[in-house]
């Protein structure tokens, strides 16, 4: 590691300057030269996204894939429901980390679209009589759309205000479905709207749904974060006022990702009732689905796409392996975040590709065939720099 | 006069919400930081007050001494050991640590505590009354927690105002590194906020303790009445946060009159009406930054 420095530090800690240059470093692509300022010679480099490690890494994704595709042949019920729960927590994750490690936005307020995900399920399932695959999809989009008035409000607030503000709002969301007879009231509500189906294929079908909707998720995150709207949000992580200065139009970009952040929550909550058919108003919106969400994502490794993965996977393991200890194992879990978020900003995820040179998911560019730099010179995400032979 | 009382009632009420915001404001005001730990800290607070009463058999005002500084010690520790550094990193680092403050806190107690709801005994001090009129009647408890909220507030004002601490601390606010070159030692500084902030609200705790059940879960509804009070008052403002108090108090309480259910859900949309029509607060002190 100590080999990489220079290199290594442009990497994990992505700063302002960086980010500027590789907006311009995106353009020069299709020449695939860079005009270097004209007092110094022109420097001839090719940009690549992908390398032999994301090549690698999706293969071995793909693999992966096609074995939980297989789920409802190979596994029992049980293991297949909670399954379903990891893959809860990765769209989930997903969602909070596009939130907060590319919009710059915490919030512990996130239930409040779990909760309406679970409701759309309750809602437009059981008492519109939609079927609940279709009902879930439908509380989605509905959480989209409320999410963005709510942004009208909450987005007056930053930092940590704008967390408990979230909050508020997911507060309110519980005490008016409380108070909505038709869904169920205090007392909650019993999805029936999977009827006829039997419990092998409701499970299998939810199995699939779940499956599904993480590819879906985390897809879409991938392709929105190689995106030009994804480089403006990486613009935004790194320094909102530089970006806005560039031109990225930092209020919409937030919202969209705001948006996008509810409807993952909003799926999460769906699949969740789906999996246990029983709804209540505590629970689906219990601040417990945002503290996972930021366990998952604090662990993990904020601001990536492996991350939260990473985070979702060991979550579920310890879940598992360490409920025997009750209260002590959120104990723990909070420790951890304190110690990662203090000593290893960039969670498992960072520690484990060594400073981003190990990439599933190719955000950002590099530039081979640098005279003075070494070829591996890269970036996590779109902090790859034109500047880097001054620099070396 | 069912309305009048509940005036009254909310108003104290409202005292109460300054005295558990107070601390939040004074940590904003001073490191910007903002505390997810805040509610948790109160009840903790209560949990002493159960140590010191019902374990130790000691009396009340004990209590209420003895709280506020197990807490201000562990606000030191806390300022020093972790929130110095989480300041100096900046950006989401400070909200995130003092989440995982919160969580560990929260299990802690429920290990320690069991999850089982508590109160403080107060005997005749918890139930006596003063009747003023006919349906009015007004509580020596809900009046005396609503006075140590003003009190606080004024004490913490003129402490920042008229002491040489709390000039240090609003140098140490404005511009830390000519604070340093003034000869102020910042993260002295800080930490001595954070251990004033917590004094209160470990004062604020025994107050609930004796006015509620509570459980190591009740922190969260803290949190959230201290953080509106806070936003409707207006950032970095005690008398903002005061008059927040007042706003919400009065508000949860002509609530419940209306329906027992709605008393939270109509102080909650009171703060999102003032989000949306005066997003700086009632006495805005600061620019929201």
């Amino acid at each position: 590691m100590s080999a990489q420095t220079p290199a290594q530090q442009s990497a994990t800690e992505p700063t302002p300057k960086p980010t500027a240059g590789s907006t311009a470093a995106a353009a020069p692509e299709k020449g695939g030269a860079h005009a270097a300022p004209s007092d110094t010679p022109t420097v001839r480099a090719r940009v690549r996204r992908a390398s032999l490690s994301s090549w690698i890494g999706a293969a071995v994704m793909l693999a992966v894939l096609a074995v939980l595709a297989m789920g409802p042949y190979v596994f029992d019920r049980g293991l297949q429901q909670r399954l379903v729960l990891l893959f809860a927590l990765v769209v989930m994750g997903t969602a909070w980390n596009l939130l907060a490690g590319y919009g710059g936005m915490v919030s512990i307020g996130q239930q409040a679209f779990v909760g309406l995900g679970a409701y759309g399920l309750v809602y437009f399932g059981d008492v519109l009589g939609l079927s609940p695959f279709v009902a879930i999809v439908v509380g989605v989009l509905v959480a989209g759309l409320v999410s963005i008035p709510i942004s009208w409000l909450t987005f007056r607030l930053v930092g940590g205000y704008f967390a408990i503000g979230t909050w508020v709002v997911a507060e309110v969301l519980r005490l008016v479905v409380a108070q909505t007879d038709a869904v169920g009231g205090g007392a909650g509500f019993t999805v029936r709207s999977f009827g006829g189906l039997d419990a092998v294929y409701r499970i299998a079908f939810v199995y699939w749904f779940g499956l599904a909707g993480a590819v879906v998720m985390v897809a879409a995150t991938y392709l929105l974060m190689r995106s030009r709207l994804g480089l403006g949000f990486t613009a935004i992580r790194d320094d909102a006022v530089a970006a806005a200065s560039l031109g990225v139009r930092v209020t919409l970009s937030k919202r969209i990702v705001y948006v996008v952040a509810a409807m993952g929550a909003a799926f999460g909550g769906g699949l969740t009732a789906a999996n246990t058919l029983r709804v209540q108003p505590d629970s689906a919106f219990s601040i417990s689905f945002t503290v996972a969400m930021i366990f998952v994502v604090v662990i993990g490794g904020i601001g990536s796409i492996e991350g939260p993965i990473v985070g979702a996977i060991v979550y579920w393991v310890l879940q598992d392996q360490l409920a025997q200890l009750g209260s002590w194992y959120l104990v723990i879990l909070g420790a951890i975040v304190i110690a990662v978020t203090l000593y290893a900003p960039r969670g498992l995820w960072g520690l484990v590709s060594r400073g981003g040179r190990l990439r599933p998911f190719p955000v950002g560019y590099r530039l081979l065939d640098l005279p003075s730099a070494p070829s591996r010179t890269t970036a996590a995400a779109g902090a790859a720099a034109p500047d880097t032979p001054e620099r070396n | 006069m069912d309305w009048v009382n509940a005036l009254a009632q909310g108003a104290l009420l409202g005292g109460f919400y300054a005295l558990l915001a107070a601390g939040l404001s004074l940590m904003f005001g001073v490191m910007r930081i903002v505390n997810l730990a805040h509610g948790l800290l109160a009840v903790a607070g209560a949990y002493v007050g159960v140590v010191v009463v019902e374990d130790a058999g000691l009396p009340l005002w004990v209590a209420l001494v003895v709280a506020p500084l197990v807490l201000a010690g562990f606000g030191y520790l806390l300022q020093r050991g972790f929130l110095n550094r989480a300041v100096d990193l900046g950006g989401l680092v400070p909200v995130l640590v003092t989440f995982g403050v919160a969580v560990i806190l929260t299990n802690l107690l429920q290990e320690w505590f069991t999850a089982d709801s508590q109160s403080l005994r107060s005997g005749s001090f918890g139930t006596a009354s003063v009747q003023l009129a006919d349906g009015l009647s007004i509580g020596l408890l809900p009046a005396v927690t609503g006075l140590a909220g003003v009190l606080v507030v004024a004490a913490l004002q003129w402490f920042l105002a008229r002491t040489r601490s709390g000039r240090a601390m609003r140098a140490a606010s404005d511009d830390p590194e000519v604070a340093r070159l003034m000869g102020i030692n910042e993260k002295h500084v800080y930490a001595l906020a954070t251990a004033i902030a917590l004094a209160t609200v470990g004062l604020a705790g025994v107050f609930l303790g004796m006015r509620t059940q509570f459980t190591p879960g009740y922190g969260d509804l803290v949190l959230i009445f201290a953080f509106e009070a806070v936003i409707i008052g207006g950032l970095g403002s005690l008398w903002g946060t005061l008059l927040g108090g007042l706003v919400l108090g009065v508000t949860q309480s002509l609530g419940s009159q209306i329906d027992p259910a709605y008393g939270f859900l109509i102080g909650h949309l009171v703060f999102l009406a003032v989000l949306a029509v005066r997003p700086a607060g009632l006495l805005p002190k600061v620019a929201v930054a």
